[in-house]
């Protein structure tokens, strides 16, 4: 009998608790339509890039010539928490080297995959085999900074040219390393060039900076906000697997800040800026290459709509030669540094339809190279960092990432 | 994305020049808002924690496992809402249509975590009991199933949370001081204390509470007065598994996006805490300690200036409180009449 009693005492309890959820969803829609995006600049989205006229392609000029053992490599995540990221690179690779081969019949190059599931710690094996395989003459990757720092040291001593599509953390290129090459900017140049975005083209005059606790967030939570200067009216720091935001998003409104930058990856950011959204903040959410995925979408729902990213990577979506034969191998459209594998394959095989086939000639022929590519051009200085790379501003549009044109070099 | 995947020995870690420093401007200025969260987290907190304080008042036995039982729920949330078309958005349905799905989350919410709390006893408790296992072996056993549970479900669902579930939008109800509480925050606290005040009521007065409290004081002399053990063992894992189902459908209203693999692990850490802070095995107690959780956590990261103080400070204090009364604070007691 007692039992029947709690029983019903908790029904009556939860029906309690729903009645007040169900009040506050009435009322609700007034609310926010009135906080709705209010004082949001519109930047319109852009419908293309400018290739370059003279762009490098894969295919080169179809008299390309080599031994039928000529191999390239691609070591990255294929599996893991990460995947979706060398997914999206590694077909960019496999799009290049289907071209070039179908228009060099005298050269087939083979394509090899290396699993490092995007962790630092199983980086090292796979790497040691790309080393000691002696057909293999050029690698793309690693994506991650964590990885490609753990690995430098092995495709130096072996003398193999390796090209990341993807690892933005500077100090990559200071440790002396001559065989690692960047294709895209590094977060010293996102940093001024999120911050130039932030008070130019969104016009924030308080920006609140908020970084996790990764080499990534730090060091670009640095980089950001020694250029945002006076902008800047506050921050804070997040850890990786936080889920609860509450104490920094009250910090935000009291200083009523009307722009946020993340400085980290998605699987905080998201839930972040939902609940950023959901405690009535108006104003807009920014965040790096690290948050551009349509996971951030998925995760923060119709909060994200509030988004802009910032990213040294280019919109290979908008180059229609590109977009379209990618779909057709991949059926999705382009990545996120999709077009940047693409290209940095085609740098090394360009070199071997040039007779570039041994890892000596290939590296030296990376070294001087100076052409461009579809999505830049590329000329690498001595410690392998690009000349000028652009940083490009995506945003949130009906629940898409959608590219809205250099922010920055 | 692209830098560290998983944070590496290989390398430093850059470290900002500032370590600690006390900000009490910010902290003056939050303190209602950090009060307010850290009630509702702690509200969260309290019906886990009372998951495990009752296993332990009963068995002498963390279960390990209760973070998983709570996260079954959590997927019981998922599931049932998902297929009531809740998305991303907050659904623009009528009062009693939001009322009704609720209630039907929950009760599958409760559901589902009470058959993962019986399957749990039944599958990795019961044998080891029925063997006489020595007390060593069911912390381990309890760590193994904690962990076999997280990873069938990496395996069925994989790494990444579940997408978003808005289930309202939080309106602002009252204002304390300039602070505005919303009607999610009064929903989850008076919702949870209103459990956990009828979960007291029912140890304390109901015969099948006398039997669990029997057990707890004495089990061979409750046996020998009648009382089944099985039964009341069973009894005790549901119980736990009701609140931690509750505890799925705030959790998820809160942090829509909290359904993954392992997003009961540090939840079900805290509140553990919690209970060990109140006094593991008394009720009011685990009450007690996940409001304290809660509270303490956030207005040490406001204090300090940043979240990534809330574990530091929330734990340090769990330490200094067990210095001073290793019982907890209330002291460990299901058995005796206090609880």
């Amino acid at each position: 009998m007692y039992r029947k009693k709690v029983i019903s005492a908790i029904a009556a309890a939860a029906t309690l608790g729903m009645l007040v959820a169900g009040c506050a969803n009435q009322t609700a829609p007034s609310g926010t339509e009135t906080s709705g995006a209010g004082g949001r600049i519109n930047i319109p989205a852009i419908s293309k890039v400018d290739v370059p006229a003279g762009a490098v392609l894969p295919a080169g000029d179809g008299k390309g010539t080599c031994p039928s053992t000529t191999t390239l490599a691609y070591a990255g995540a294929e599996t893991g928490p990460n995947a979706q990221l060398g997914i999206n690179i590694f077909n960019g690779i496999q799009l290049a080297i289907n071209q070039h081969n179908a228009a060099n019949p005298g050269c087939q190059v083979q394509f090899k995959k290396f699993d490092t599931e995007g962790d630092p710690n199983k980086a090292t094996g796979p790497v040691t085999q790309i080393v000691s395989e002696p057909d293999i003459i050029g690698v793309v990757g690693l994506p991650f900074s964590g990885e490609s720092k753990a690995t430098g040291n092995i495709f130096e001593q072996k003398g193999l040219v390796h090209i990341t599509p993807s690892a933005t953390n500077p100090s990559l290129t200071k440790n002396g390393w001559t065989t690692f090459f960047r294709a895209l900017g590094n977060d010293a140049v996102q940093g001024p060039a999120a911050a130039k975005f932030l008070t130019d083209k969104l016009q924030a005059k308080k920006v609140y900076l908020v970084q996790d606790d990764s080499d990534y967030g730090i060091g670009l939570g640095t980089t950001t906000s020694a250029a945002l200067g006076s902008a800047m009216v506050g921050s804070d720091k997040v850890v990786t697997g936080q889920k609860d935001f509450s104490a920094v998003i009250s910090k935000i409104m009291n200083a009523k800040a009307d722009t946020v930058y993340y400085a980290g990856y998605y699987a905080e950011g998201a839930p972040f800026d939902q609940q950023l959204v959901a405690k009535g903040f108006t104003g807009s959410f920014v965040g790096p290459d690290g948050v551009k995925d349509d996971q951030f979408i998925k995760l923060a729902g119709d909060a994200s709509s509030n988004s802009y990213f910032t990213c040294p990577c280019i919109p290979g979506e908008l180059i229609p030669s590109f977009e379209t034969e990618y779909k057709k191998l991949a059926n999705a459209e382009p990545g996120t540094y999709s077009i940047e594998g693409y290209d940095a394959v085609t740098v090394l095989l360009s070199g071997i339809d040039k007779g570039k086939q041994s890892r000596a000639d290939l590296l030296s022929w990376v070294k001087s190279y100076d052409a461009d590519g579809l999505s830049k051009h590329y000329k690498w200085d001595s410690t392998g960092e690009l000349a000028t790379p652009d940083v490009y501003g995506y945003k949130v549009e009906s629940g898409k990432i959608v590219p809205i044109g250099v922010i920055g070099k | 994305m692209i830098s560290e995947v998983i944070p590496t020995l290989l390398h430093s870690v850059p470290v900002d020049d500032t370590w600690i420093t006390f900000d009490v401007n910010s902290f003056t200025q939050n303190f209602w808002s950090s009060t307010f969260d850290g009630l509702t987290f702690g509200a969260i907190y309290a019906l886990v924690a009372l998951g495990y304080t009752l296993v332990y008042g009963v068995l002498n036995l963390i279960n390990f496992a209760h973070s998983e039982v709570f996260i079954t729920g959590c997927y019981g949330v998922f599931f049932t809402l998902s297929a009531l078309n809740f998305g991303p958005s907050a659904p623009r349905l009528g009062f009693w249509a939001i009322v009704g799905n609720l209630v039907l989350a929950l009760v599958v919410a409760i559901i589902a975590s009470a058959l993962m709390a019986v399957i749990v006893e039944r599958v990795a408790y019961k044998p080891l009991r029925q063997r006489k296992a020595p007390r060593l072996a069911f912390l381990i056993t309890a760590i193994g199933v904690s962990f076999a549970i997280q990873y069938t479900i990496y395996w069925w669902r994989g790494p990444s949370p579940e997408a978003a579930l808005t289930m309202f939008r939080p309106l602002a109800i009252f204002d304390v001081f300039g602070t505005i509480v919303d009607s999610q925050q009064v929903v989850i606290v008076v919702a949870a204390i209103i459990l956990m005040i009828a979960t007291d009521q029912f140890i304390r007065r109901s015969r099948t509470g006398r039997g669990i409290r029997a057990v707890a004081q004495d089990p061979d002399t409750a046996t020998l007065m009648g009382v089944n053990k099985e039964k009341i063992i069973v009894t005790t894992f549901i119980i736990g598994g009701i609140l931690a189902g509750a505890a799925a459908l705030f959790y998820v209203m809160k942090i829509p996006s909290g359904v993954q693999y392992n997003g009961g692990f540090i939840l079900g850490v805290k509140a553990f805490a919690a209970a060990v802070l109140g006094g593991i095995g008394n009720v009011r107690g685990a009450l007690l300690g996940g409001l304290l959780i809660g509270l303490i956590g956030n207005y040490g990261q406001v204090l300090l200036g940043s979240s990534q103080w809330t574990d530091v400070v929330a734990f340090v204090v769990l330490v200094l409180v067990l210095i001073v009364r290793p019982e907890g604070v209330l002291g460990s007691s299901l058995g005796k009449s206090k609880a």
